[in-house]
């Protein structure tokens, strides 16, 4: 058996073969109520575009002006909501993380932070990781005690009838200094364990939506199971799912699919059926 | 070294409640995902490198003397299911009357005292450790060879699968229960210097869904 790297690739790391590239984007609400955005800075594989008109919200839509992120790639996003700030991110389409020639492992950091009274949504497309790709990935967000985040985060393991390449991906969430989520996920060529019965039962898509806010401070959080895992329906062949509250101000779908547009199909559920 | 208190601390029969719980094995099974000693040994190594790396880290971590209430918080913030948290809060509770009997310590009375309802097992198991003069790899090895004995013991019952079969799962995860005790025990010793990031967080999408399941059958043999 092949063994994975315990350790993400260091950034001082240099690939001569890496692209190094970091997005950043800030939303500033004017004296008007107006979302600006005084930082819309894409570089590399990020073009950044503005949607719509200015209003209470900015929307950006990252649109990917290149094939990324390959193996030795060093990537970044950081988007900051300051208070009061509407921020609406998404993306054009999926992100597909490839080999590089080196055999180095890319690297994708995002980077989040939402101020007091602001809300950020983080709605990007899949993350395909396509046969031989090894990318470690972090999202780190961290709010304001009044701060709001909608954050959904979908993974393919491999692309139509390939194998998958690796992935090492942790999702951190902290909201005024404490840690309300803190998931690691690992799956692929030389993950122990990764592809059983008790992790992913020969899934290849798997998804999450967190939502986060101070109206669900003391809101009644029931569980609600999505899809196939749902008791009226128990259908395990197609994607299944549960909303569940979190410990704190917070409820987290975790869906798992057979492909891409079934894991959508039982996040948007999870959409529709949120507390409050 | 002190070799006889792990035995004691790791038997199946100490009295810590384990055995009400099947690892997530009944709602495997019930799925057709555990249907012979094969099926569950994938099970459990799934198991073991995701749930048992994190519940390992975190008993190491408080075995190498963390603020248990700090990891208490860091285990809620790796159990994004209430159904997990509930039980390794009940499992919890249980494990720290068998241990104050065992061990009386003035950490364990703390702890009790902040936590009426249970602190999570793994953080009660690594004082526990602690007040028997266990290392931090000691604990990490008591939760880790837990983590796949009860699923393993739990299919016995629920398949009437062979227990000579089972004991051989058991074996046949030993060297992956070797080296995840040693990387849980190596990231508890970074523990109290470098705090919660260094701790594995491995998640099991297909656990935290089915235990919800599992909470919401009418009957059930086992409590998780």
């Amino acid at each position: 058996m092949i063994t994975a790297p315990t350790t993400r690739p260091s950034g001082d790391t240099l690939s001569a073969a890496g692209l190094r590239a970091t997005a950043r984007i800030l939303a500033r609400t004017d004296a008007q109520g107006v979302t600006r955005l005084p930082v819309l800075d894409g570089s590399g594989p990020f073009a950044l575009r503005r949607l719509g008109f200015p209003g209470p919200q900015a929307r950006v839509c990252m649109v990917g002006a290149m094939s990324a992120p390959l193996g030795g790639d060093r990537l970044a996003i950081e988007a900051t909501a300051e208070a009061g700030a509407q921020l609406h991110l998404t993306a054009a389409a999926a992100t597909v993380a490839l080999p590089g020639r080196t055999g180095d492992a890319a690297t994708y950091d995002v980077r989040l932070t939402i101020g007091d009274g602001a809300r950020l949504d983080w709605l990007p497309e899949p993350l395909i990781c396509a046969e031989g790709s090894d990318l470690w990935m972090t999202t780190t967000v961290e709010l304001a005690p009044t701060a709001r985040l909608v954050l959904r985060e979908e993974q393919v393991l491999g692309r139509t009838d390939e194998r998958t390449g690796r992935l090492h991906s942790r999702l951190t969430v902290i909201r005024d200094g404490r840690t309300l989520l803190d998931q690691e996920t690992a799956y692929g060529p030389g993950v122990p364990g990764w592809d059983t019965s008790a992790v992913l039962g020969g899934h290849r898509a798997i998804g999450q939506l967190l939502v986060v806010g101070p109206e669900y401070e003391d809101a009644e959080q029931r569980v609600r199971l999505l899809g196939g895992a749902a008791p009226e329906r128990l259908d395990t062949g197609g994607g299944q799912g549960v909303l569940a509250p979190l410990t704190g101000p917070a409820v987290l779908a975790t869906a798992v699919a057979p492909d891409a547009l079934r894991l959508r199909t039982v996040l948007d559920e999870a959409a529709r059926n949120l507390p409050g | 070294m002190n070799r006889a208190a792990l035995m004691v601390l790791a038997d199946g029969r100490f009295p810590a409640g384990g055995h009400a719980h099947s690892g997530g094995a009944e709602a495997a099974v019930a799925a057709g995902r555990i249907t012979d000693a094969a099926s569950l040994e994938a099970f459990c190594r799934g198991r073991l490198h995701t749930a048992g790396l994190v519940a390992a880290g975190l008993a190491a971590a408080t075995a190498a003397g963390g603020d248990p209430l700090a990891l208490d918080d860091a285990a809620d913030a790796r159990t994004p299911v209430p159904a997990l948290r509930t039980a390794a809060r009940r499992l919890g509770r249980q494990m720290m009357r068998a241990a104050r009997a065992a061990w009386p310590s003035a950490e364990l009375d703390a702890l009790a005292a902040a936590r009426p309802r249970g602190a999570h097992q793994p953080v009660v198991l690594g004082l526990a450790a602690r007040a028997a003069g266990l290392t931090p790899l000691d604990a990490a090895y008591a939760v880790a060879y837990e983590n796949v004995s009860g699923p393993a013991t739990a299919v016995v019952r629920l398949l009437s699968l062979d227990p000579f079969d089972a004991t051989a799962v058991l074996a046949r995860l030993a060297d992956d229960l070797d080296r995840l005790a040693a990387d849980a025990a190596a990231a508890g010793a970074r523990y109290p210097a470098e705090g919660p990031r260094i701790l594995p967080a491995a998640s099991a999408p297909l656990l935290d869904i089915t235990a919800e399941q599992h909470a919401a059958w009418p009957v059930r043999l086992f409590a998780s």
